[in-house]
């Protein structure tokens, strides 16, 4: 069921657009917002309140690579894979916070802490290679530099 | 040498305020416009400008606006593309988070030429600083009249919206674009009927790269022959132009179009860093054809770079050195496409991971001389003409000019059953 201010905020979003389902990918954000990820119960709740099909609603929930349609930790790690971020050696980045953490692509932590994500490019080419930890941007990224950053966050 | 669009971005990397922005002559030309000029007379000079689209394609935008019927009811949108998301490229940041009102005022001049009254800026999910800077800016606007009812007083209203995308590169196509941004997945629409036309909700829809409707103002208030004159060429004005790889000064810097690829990689990127020998470069991000060393004395305009057999594309160039491994390069590449291709179209959707798993095949020194003439085969059947829409086609042009630059290191792959290069 979705929360009173999960309703309110679709709510508003309703009023913004010509056609219901228009509010469709602003739903998914707004309850995500709140619950980090989509379940099953999520698409259907969403697709009653917009008058959609469960499936339309999953349609575009599984199109677009950041609405996540299964559960992620605490903290969501995008690591840039774009080709200047290869060339400026990403992949050694990669191997260093597998190491850190012992996850993969796709895989959260034990603790639920983090998850780790391959992202296209993070438009900061000229600082590769970059990471993204939720908000926060973090450009020029060297091995050493990783336990830091991550100790930020609980 | 004049630097219009990026000159009043603070050094120190913050936003240049409404009233920092006023006070450089800000909002001058959009209180010019609503003085003087019809909705008609701000796209003829547009026109007469020649300016040309930023986001890749290089269109005419005044043409593209030309095409917004004008005698109808009902609304119309313009929208600012700032889904910028082809990997190399990070110029319409530098805009977006150094002068957010110089976007807002070539947008309210663009919904005018067009009568628009809803503008949407269309923002990719990773830019959360230019989103934060994008909000104040549009409240800062509204609250100083610039936006909303009566606009300067005058009869022209227009609402401003920031929305921010949730992922896929597919957004930054325009009609891909209007889908998203009508709640849809981002698959693109046929063309025609043309979103000039028929857009956003059905509705005639102008969609500009932030690079574009940045120049707007400068083009109000200076005039086309001054925009021109900015130019080492004929594709007027200047351009921002990008370097990143190993080079010793990766950046981005706003030069006049038709600088040359050697100015740009020797005098402001710097060159190679120390040890490491140029290969080749795309010239305009992701989806352009390499260009090597026999090219480095092209002009880098629309025309020059063409000629040379790839696009200008976004002017942001990444550079290829020796000691990375152009097959390895290339399944980045695909790997990308691959990955971003929407499904739409079967050759799209199939052929690309099939290119993408051959090179990997290659890279790990499973591939064989069959599989580089699948590869050149692809390059054919996902070309211009026989997928959807321009994603395949691009996803091609690398690997197409990349089977024949770098034809040695792919031959090397499979005779040697491994790939060459120490950097896995």
């Amino acid at each position: 069921m979705l929360s009173a201010i999960e309703i309110e905020q679709i709510t508003h979003e309703l009023q913004q657009v010509p056609v219901k389902k228009a509010a469709c990918i602003e739903a998914l954000k707004i309850v995500q917002q709140q619950r980090r990820w989509i379940s099953d119960e999520s698409v259907a709740d969403i697709a009653a309140m917009l008058d959609m099909s469960t499936a339309e609603v999953d349609s575009v929930a599984t199109f677009y690579n950041l609405i996540f349609r299964r559960p992620v930790g605490r903290h969501v790690i995008l690591l840039c894979d774009s080709i200047s971020c290869y060339v400026m050696g990403y992949t050694k980045i990669k191997q260093a916070l597998t190491d850190l953490l012992h996850i993969g692509y796709g895989q959260t932590t034990s603790d639920d802490r983090f998850t780790l994500l391959p992202n296209a490019c993070l438009g900061t080419c000229d600082h590769a290679p970059a990471l993204m930890v939720d908000n926060d941007l973090y450009r020029d990224i060297a091995i050493a530099d990783l336990p830091q950053i991550l100790d930020q966050y609980l | 040498m004049e630097r219009p669009l990026t000159q009043h971005i603070p050094l120190s990397g913050a936003a240049l305020q409404l009233k920092e922005y006023e006070a450089v002559g800000g909002y001058s030309a959009l209180r010019k416009v609503l003085q003087e000029l019809t909705p008609r007379e701000v796209t003829e000079k547009v026109k007469d400008a020649n300016l040309k689209g930023r986001g890749g394609a290089g269109f005419s935008t005044g043409m593209k606006w030309s095409f917004v019927p004008m005698n109808v009811t009902g609304p119309k949108y313009l929208i600012a593309n700032a889904d910028e998301m082809e990997p190399g490229t990070f110029k319409d940041r530098w805009l977006l988070e150094g002068n957010p009102h110089q976007l807002l005022e070539g947008m309210i001049i663009a919904a005018y030429a067009i009568q628009a009254t809803q503008a949407f800026v269309f923002m990719r999910w990773a830019y959360k600083e230019a989103a934060q800077i994008m909000t104040r800016a549009i409240a800062d606007a509204y609250d100083a009249g610039y936006l909303g009812k009566n606009i300067l007083g005058k009869d022209f209203r227009l609402d401003m919206q920031l929305h921010t995308g949730v992922g896929r590169y597919m957004c930054g196509e325009e009609t891909a674009l209007l889908n998203s941004l009508e709640g849809k997945r981002a698959t693109p629409r046929a063309k025609p009927p043309f979103p000039q036309v028929s857009g956003l909700f059905g509705k005639p829809t102008i969609v500009n790269n932030v690079e574009t409707l940045s120049y707007i103002p400068h083009i109000m208030n200076n005039g086309g022959d001054w925009f021109k004159s900015l130019s080492y060429t004929a594709d007027g004005g200047t351009k921002i132009y990008g370097v990143s790889g190993k080079v010793n000064k990766p950046g981005a810097w706003e030069l006049p179009m038709g600088v040359t690829m050697r100015e740009l990689l020797e005098e402001y990127a710097g060159g190679m860093k120390a040890g490491l020998r140029f290969r080749g470069v795309l010239p305009g991000g992701a989806s352009t054809d390499f260009l090597t060393d026999a090219h480095l004395d092209v002009k880098m305009d629309f025309a020059g770079v063409a000629a040379a057999g790839s696009r200008l594309g976004t002017g942001t160039m990444v550079v290829l050195d020796d000691q990375t491994c152009p097959v390895g390069f290339v399944h980045n590449l695909e790997h990308f496409f691959a990955q971003e291709s929407c499904g739409f179209c079967t050759p799209c959707r199939e052929g690309l991971p099939w290119t993408e798993k051959i090179l990997l095949a290659l890279e790990q020194g499973n591939g064989t001389y069959a599989d580089l003439e699948q590869l050149q085969l692809h390059t054919q059947l996902l070309g211009p003409g026989n997928t959807f829409c321009a994603l395949a086609p691009g996803a091609m042009e690398p690997l197409q000019s990349a089977l024949k630059y770098f034809r040695e290191d792919f031959e090397q792959h499979v005779k040697d059953k491994k790939c060459p290069y120490a950097h896995h």
